[in-house]
């Protein structure tokens, strides 16, 4: 919502200085977003009076003016000006010498014509103020000459544009903004007087603010009702029927319209604004149109009442219909577009179509033109939510349906219409025969809502006296009376966001100004909730990953779908994201392709984070997706960085690397999982007791550069629990020496590793402390097909010394059961 | 025996050499002196008990002496060479040390940790709960009003029916006041989903902090204060802090956070666009409506909730330019905070 200051001015009847607006609706009401000046463009130019008009030597159409633009420039100063309505004794815009004029161009001296030109007098097209270029512009003030152009003429203002929120409907006019600025830096709101509106501000300023008690319900103090509308039957059930000035006008959809005003003007002229009317529009960025448009837009911004004039000669019947829109029916809007409405819709029409969608937009049909004499002029209450969902469907919004839709003053509506026909009747002429029609068949009142002046020390946390809140809500427009130990706060219509007790804290807590309130940390009781278990074993993973030379990733879970069970998102906004990840690999191996793309060959990259499926029975529509946490690390490139004593060259990571970082990752992750190898031999797996398999390692295929080292992934599932595992209990160190015993064994075809490991364990028994493969050879010496594979064991017995005999019994009984179960002998040599 | 212990002197002068001995002359100087065959002390020690019985004692505990001096002084030097380990005339010692890869925490995840960390000290635990959720979970038990323009499907992910991913962590508030009794006090992080396509301030999805204290005679001071201390420690102890009014549908009082931004100090620069603050959170007491929602009493209890972004946070702190720099895991842009964020 952009507001003028100037407009702000006008309300408020003092002169506001723009950043303590700012300042004060930042701190007290909703944010500033920006303060613009406007026609700041035009510090340079002065007011000057033309003192003698010569004509030019060298030129008919030239004239040579002697130009008084104030003291300090020597004297009278001569102006070339080529302007025919320029006239002695006249003041006019004047632009000196050096002056930078709107558009930014620096005004230089020159020459014309032979004859040099000290600066220049301007028109209204040279300084931005309007489309008149056939002559300079008279100015009509009283201003020295040398005065700064914007101090003299009222044409400097700032736009202050506020961040209004959606429940504050109130603010989107500048009566409720100033009404704000008044709560907060003191005065009262006056609506200022029409110009040309004969006499004072027409009545319906903002009672309450004085302090006075408002009327209970606008309905009395209101524009007078027509002739009591009677009920009669229509299309769709009872309509509220009403006749003003010979036009008919049914009410047969109230749900969607509980309030309808209608006026008639007789005998306008339409033409263009007076210049204080266009300027106000233009001054909060509106574009003039007409005087009878305009005026409707000026109310609109004052008072926040959306208004529709429509030409009367045009209407059929002529009656106003209000009802459901039929569905399929069509309307071409003034923005040109054929829009088909729906039921859900309210529509305005005239005895045979409609000629409005409500509170949205009209139709090109009716639309008050040049011709136009006789007006009708609606002022409405639409439904918030028919009308957001009549914008939704036609995605067409307005500054009405934008208004419309947060709620407007249901109680404020007869003022602002009287205001309306005063305003059209002052710019546009015209008058009004009869009273406007008021349709309303449920009259609401203002809310009461009592508030407990305890209970709003209780929220606060300091004491506010009583006195101190009846003074703030009513500097508001809230009517504040005294009801036992309690107060009875009547709610302005224009507060709708106003409904329960807490609201008027609320109130008393901003009006007062948040940083009036103390920041000390006073006693708090310890909370009943423990720390998630996920989280800690998500930090833990973490900071082991980084510990192993990886960096954090955090992707995008969109992607393209990645498995059957992948959970489809309904509304994707790209066509690559459509699905939400299964598994977090994919999203890192694209990461991994970006590092290539920017040269980047060593990479060591890791995730912690969400991957969703459907399980069986829930496939969308039923129930949540199952959520599982998820690690998940990529690697590739050199193993550790290079170095000048070992060479250039660093050898790649390979399989063996991931196997490491899988084991960890496993470990970490689920502790109960074993690390075993995939099924096809493609890498690791990691399966539970259960036999579930909880995660997987192995190469990964990408789009890799020639350069690139080969690519590897692990993922794993993350157990919440593996943060909470029971305290690691101390084993007593060893104090007995090992004995230590290397052993080369020549391994069949298809004989594992671990089947070794396993058959050395059982066989040597206890004393075996530790065996590690630390060699493996093929080659001559070792039978086609065979391998030797060279392991260290380390005997040890915790509780005494070993003897040499034991250790070779042990090794004998290991070897033995090697043969006979695996076939495998100690390499001879 | 005059002889010997002439010897035994003039060797004893020899131990100044050890320390001046580089590795080569110190592995000759120990031959020289302790060698089997031909060492000076060595062939000392052979002649003692050549000597007369009387002198043997004295001359053989000399000798002694002196051959303990040598191997300490040969132990002491050979581990000042060892510590050196090369560090001598010839070595270039501007040569690069030896590296090993470093990884690091995200930048996010470190703003987050920073943040929880705080909040942990002034007594709030950290809770999560799951990224789809319910309409009611995400909207309806959170106060907003049917039709909210929140709601607006224009900006949720939907995964069917009332299901969506959740457009901030507040759900786990609900969850969290269903699940304990009062009194409570949690911070929520987690990630979040808003239809929003990639571009340099927006991303679909972003890390989100809530937290939620609730409990009989919490105030709008308490909510302050602690907010206020969260601040000055995450920021600066001196960092000014305003709170100004807002809107959300779950909290009443609303209130914006902002901090003195941290660029310009307060006096106004492009980032903050001259206003001198950047906004950091929104925040408020618990709207009664949202305990009623979860069977509390709100007669009886109150509360205040916040929700903060720490990629928001990190860019304004960390002046990073574009959001889109925190997904795309460039290990030159990752590698610039694995080290912390200061
Ligand atoms: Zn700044």
């Amino acid at each position: 919502m952009i507001v003028s200051r100037r407009w702000l001015e006008a309300l408020l009847g003092r002169p506001l200085d723009a950043a303590a607006v700012a300042e004060c609706l930042t701190m007290h009401t909703a944010a500033v977003d920006t303060v613009t000046p406007i026609h700041q463009d035009l510090r340079d130019v002065l007011v000057a009076r033309v003192l003698e008009v010569k004509r030019h030597p060298n030129a008919d159409r030239l004239t040579l003016c002697l130009v008084d633009a104030g003291p300090g420039r020597g004297g009278p100063v001569e102006v070339v000006c080529g302007a025919p309505n320029v006239q002695a004794g006249k003041t006019y815009p004047y632009a000196p010498v050096g002056a930078v004029l709107p558009g930014g161009v620096t005004l230089e001296r020159k020459k014309i014509r032979g004859v040099e030109s000290n600066g220049m007098l301007c028109s209204a097209r040279e300084l931005g103020l309007g489309e008149d270029h056939a002559g300079i512009l008279e100015l009509e003030t009283d201003a020295a000459p040398g005065t700064r152009l914007l101090d003299a003429v009222p044409l400097g203002d700032h736009q202050i544009a506020i961040d209004v929120p959606a429940n504050r409907p109130d603010l989107l006019c500048h009566k409720g903004v100033a009404r704000e600025l008044a709560a907060v830096l003191g005065g009262t709101v006056k609506l200022p007087p029409i110009p040309g509106a004969g006499g004072a501000a027409p009545a319906g300023g903002d009672a309450a603010l004085g302090g006075l008690r408002r009327a209970p319900s606008a309905r009395e103090g209101g524009a007078a009702r027509a002739a009591e509308p009677g009920v009669a039957a229509g299309p769709s059930g009872p309509a509220i029927v009403g006749a003003v000035d010979g036009v008919e006008v049914r009410l047969e959809d109230p749900e969607g319209a509980p309030r309808y005003m209608i006026a008639v003007i007789r005998g306008v002229t339409v033409a263009p604004s007076p210049r204080w009317l266009a300027d106000r529009l233009s001054s909060v960025g509106q574009r003039p149109i007409n005087n009878v448009v305009d005026a409707t837009n000026y109310v609109l911004f004052e008072l926040n009442q959306p208004l529709h004039a429509f030409d009367l000669a045009k209407l059929r019947g002529p009656a106003v219909v209000v009802r459901r829109a039929r569905a399929r029916e069509k309307i071409v809007t003034l923005d040109g577009v054929e829009r088909t409405l729906t039921a859900e819709m309210t529509a305005i029409c005239d005895a045979e179509r409609p000629t409005i969608v409500a509170g949205v937009m009209g139709s090109s049909e009716s639309e008050v033109s040049e011709g136009t004499r006789d007006l009708v002029l609606e002022c409405a209450y639409f439904q918030p939510t028919r009308i957001r969902r009549t914008r939704r469907a036609l995605e067409l919004s307005s500054e009405s349906s934008y208004r419309f839709e947060r709620g407007i003053d249901l109680l404020g509506m007869p003022d602002a219409l009287r205001r309306a026909v005063e305003l059209i009747t002052a710019v546009a002429g015209g008058e009004l025969r009869e009273p406007p029609l008021d349709l309303w068949p449920q009259p609401v009142q203002e809310k009461t809502i009592f508030l407990r002046p305890e209970g709003v020390s209780r929220l606060l946390g300091i004491a506010v006296e009583r006195s101190e809140i009846e003074r703030l809500l009513s500097s508001v427009g809230f009517f504040v009376a005294p009801k036992d130990d309690r107060l009875a706060v009547q709610v302005p219509g224009w507060r709708p966001d106003v409904t329960r007790e807490v609201d008027l804290v609320e109130e008393v807590a901003r009006l007062r100004g948040y940083d009036a309130f103390p920041d000390e940390l006073r006693p708090y009781r310890p909370g009943t909730v423990p720390d998630a278990p996920v989280e800690r074993a998500k930090s833990h993973m973490r900071e082991q990953l980084a510990r192993a030379g990886f960096f954090e990733a955090r992707t995008v879970p969109l992607g393209p779908p990645d498995g059957p069970e992948a959970v489809a998102v309904v509304n994707p906004i790209s066509s690559e994201e459509t699905h939400l990840r299964t598994r977090l690999l994919p999203g890192l191996v694209r990461r991994v392709e970006h590092n290539w793309a920017n040269r980047n060959r060593d990479i060591r990259l890791f995730e912690i984070g969400t991957a969703f499926r459907w399980t069986a029975g829930e496939t969308g529509g039923k129930g949540l997706p199952e959520e599982r946490t998820r690690v998940a690390a990529v690697l590739t490139g050199a193993r550790h960085p290079p170095h000048w004593r070992e060479g250039a060259k660093v050898p790649d990571m390979d399989l063996w690397d991931l196997k490491h970082h899988f084991e960890l990752a496993v470990g970490l992750a689920c502790p109960a999982a074993r690390v075993q190898v995939a099924a096809g031999k493609t890498g690791w797996e990691a399966v539970t007791a259960t036999g579930e398999a909880v995660g997987w390692a192995g190469a990964l295929q990408a789009d890799a550069p020639v350069w690139a080292a080969p690519l590897f992934g692990l993922e794993v599932d993350l157990a919440a629990e593996s943060g909470v595992g029971a305290p690691l209990a101390y084993r007593p160190l060893p104090v007995h020496p090992p004995v230590e015993r290397d052993l080369a064994l020549v391994l069949p075809a298809g004989v594992t590793a671990v089947a070794v490991a396993d058959v050395l364990r059982r066989a040597a028994g206890a004393l075996l402390e530790r065996v590690e493969v630390f060699d493996e050879y093929q080659g001559p010496g070792i039978p086609t097909g065979h391998r030797s594979v060279a392991w260290h064991c380390t005997f040890r017995d915790p509780a005494r010394t070993l003897r040499e005999q034991e250790v070779e019994q042990a090794l004998e009984r290991a070897l033995r059961s090697l043969e006979d179960e695996l076939g495998v002998r100690r390499r001879a040599g | 025996m005059r002889d010997l212990l002439a010897a035994i002197d003039a060797l004893r002068e020899r131990l100044q050499e050890v320390p001046q001995a580089d590795d080569r002359r110190l592995q000759d100087l120990k031959t020289e002196v302790l060698g089997r065959k031909g060492g000076a002390l060595t062939k000392i020690l052979a002649a003692v008990p050549k000597l007369a019985p009387a002198e043997r004692k004295a001359a053989g505990a000399a000798a002694n002496a002196l051959k303990r001096e040598f191997e300490e002084a040969f132990a002491a030097h050979e581990r000042t060479l060892k510590a050196g380990a090369g560090v001598a005339r010839e070595l270039d010692l501007t040569m690069p040390g030896r590296a090993q890869w470093r990884g690091g925490l995200h930048l996010v995840t470190q703003v987050v940790d920073e943040i929880c960390e705080i909040f942990h000290e002034l007594g709030f635990t950290r809770a999560v709960g799951p990224e789809a959720e319910t309409e009611r979970y995400n909207f309806t038990a959170l106060n907003f009003p049917k039709d909210h323009p929140a709601m607006d499907a224009q900006d949720s992910f939907y995964l069917g029916g009332d299901v969506l991913l959740r457009t901030h962590t507040s759900p786990v508030q609900i969850r969290t006041l269903e699940r304990y009794p009062p009194p409570i006090r949690v911070v929520i992080p987690g990630q979040v989903y808003r239809r929003d396509p990639f571009d340099a301030s927006h991303s679909p999805v972003f890390e989100q902090i809530e937290g939620l204290a609730v409990d009989e005679g919490i105030t709008f001071v308490d909510f302050k204060a602690t907010l206020t201390a969260f601040a000055r420690r995450f920021f600066t102890a001196d960092t000014r802090v305003r709170f100004r009014p807002s809107f959300f549908p779950f909290t009443e009082p609303s209130a914006e956070m902002d901090v003195q931004c941290q660029i310009c100090k307060g006096t106004g620069c492009a980032t903050c666009k001259q206003t001198g603050w950047m906004e950091i959170l929104g925040s408020g007491m618990v709207h009664p409506a949202v305990l009623e929602n979860c069977g509390l009493d709100s007669e009886r209890y109150t509360g205040f909730a916040w929700g903060m972004g720490p990629h928001r946070i990190a860019m304004t702190r960390h002046g990073i330019p574009d959001i889109r720099l925190l997904f795309e895991s460039d290990m030159r842009f990752l590698a610039q905070f694995a080290g912390g964020t200061r």
